[in-house]
């Protein structure tokens, strides 16, 4: 599991967003028009790719696409992200 | 475990009744373009269907059952009247007594409400064949709808533009060559407060409080006497407890996806009911969507499909469904079933 894999599935997600918008330390509550409805998006594309399934405090916990990717790859490894 | 083995009902008829006043996503004045376009894409919602303010979930009801009855000229065969709805006329008495009276039901026909939502069709299923299956019942008649919008407030966005109205009848008889259906169904009531209406009740009454909008989130306005839904936490437990379900389903049933004919899910919102048809490696031409043109409509939203979406496959062939409600409380229940010359009709309610 790859950050840049991670991030691509993100930019291909929301067409909105062009490869290279996103970065690890991108703010994702900074996203253009953001809104609960992409909060569940998040949460179904991180479930549809990688079966993990984040709660509401733990999408609250997070701020940048770093830490979504490292709560994803805890979640699944219960060990340290590979970024 | 509530997992069980059904035997000898089978279902006659589905009738389902929405309102002619469609609302367009595209229309909602508290949208900006931009979210509106998001919202429609990520619930399908495009359009729901709203009933006027003098209609109620059991007006609904009662025309799909009084068509139904009168297609089907069994009014005096009809043993039990199920109505499940979270949106009943009176505080008291049940909806159910009313109908009974209303559609001219003999007074030895026995009528009851029960207060589930979205998974109230399946487990309306489940009481109507626990009655029959004896043998003693002839006939029952299930009912289910829900008037939603009632309850919502219209600066809600997260609730406003994601219900629709609708009402349904389900005809059920003893069939004593009927084939075996299975049951998985359970509750998980820590997420009560997840899907709720506070005030208007006993824990609550009117009376108790100061009925004042409060603005919970940026654009979120309602009062406690509103309905408030926590998507996140009905995604989470979506996808957390109904593969499961349909899973336990399928092991009681030994049977696998790939010989059912169609997976009907809860029209909770496309999201949703597209994480759990992934999960469970469905090709989407056999989970049917009906949320595109009428929105979440609570405890129709499954009998509703059928009828849309399904209406030639149930009266010409031979099919083997799985049903799946889940919802409010939170509450699921999945039920495999196989049906043959089913009649159905969706109508619309002036």
């Amino acid at each position: 599991m790859e950050i840049v894999d991670f991030i691509a599935a993100i930019e291909e997600e929301f067409e909105d967003l062009n490869p290279g918008d996103v970065s690890p330390n991108s703010v994702f509550r900074d996203m253009e028009g953001w809104s609960s409805m992409h909060a569940l998006i998040f949460v179904a594309l991180i479930d549809s790719k990688y079966d993990v399934l984040l709660n509401g405090d733990e999408l609250k916990s997070c701020v940048t696409i770093k830490d979504l990717f490292d709560i994803t790859f805890l979640k699944i490894n219960g060990g340290g992200a590979n970024t | 475990m509530a997992e069980l083995i059904l035997k000898h009902t089978a279902i006659k008829a589905i009738y389902s009744v929405v309102p002619k006043t469609v609302y367009k996503t595209h229309d909602y004045p508290y949208f900006s373009e931009d979210e509106a376009k998001m919202f429609a894409k990520t619930t399908g919602i495009v359009e729901r269907r709203v009933a006027a303010t003098n209609v109620t979930a059991s007006d609904m009801c009662f025309k799909a059952a009084q068509t139904l009855l009168e297609d089907m000229n069994c009014y005096h065969e009809i043993d039990l009247l199920v109505f499940v709805t979270q949106s009943p006329d009176y505080f008291l008495p049940s909806s159910a007594a009313i109908l009974q009276d209303k559609l001219g039901l003999p007074i030895t026909c026995m009528a009851f409400d029960v207060n589930l939502g979205c998974s109230g069709y399946v487990h309306g299923l489940l009481l109507a064949n626990r009655y029959l299956q004896q043998g003693g019942l002839r006939k029952v008649l299930l009912l289910a709808g829900d008037k939603s919008t009632i309850s919502t407030h219209e600066q809600d966005k997260t609730a406003f533009p994601l219900f629709g109205d609708a009402g349904s009848a389900t005809l059920l008889e003893y069939d004593p060559k009927g084939e075996d259906w299975f049951l998985d169904a359970g509750t998980d009531g820590s997420g009560a407060e997840a899907i709720i209406i506070e005030a208007g009740h006993s824990r609550m009454p009117y009376q108790s409080f100061e009925d004042q909008d409060i603005e919970v989130a940026p654009g979120v306005v309602r009062s406690k006497k509103h309905l408030a839904i926590d998507g996140m936490a009905v995604f989470n437990f979506a996808l957390k407890n109904v593969p499961k379900s349909i899973n336990n389903t399928l092991a009681l049933a030994k049977i696998t996806t790939d010989q059912l004919d169609y997976l009907v899910l809860h029209q909770a919102n496309q999201l949703i009911t597209d994480s759990i048809r992934k999960k469970m490696n469905v090709p989407q031409e056999k989970c049917p969507s009906s949320i595109g043109g009428f929105g979440n409509t609570s405890s129709a939203s499954i009998p509703l499909t059928l009828c849309s979406e399904l209406s030639e496959a149930l009266k010409k062939e031979r099919l083997c469904l799985l049903l799946c409600g889940f919802g409010v409380g939170f509450s699921w229940a999945s039920l495999l079933l196989s049906t043959h010359n089913v009649a159905t009709k969706l109508l619309e309610y002036d």
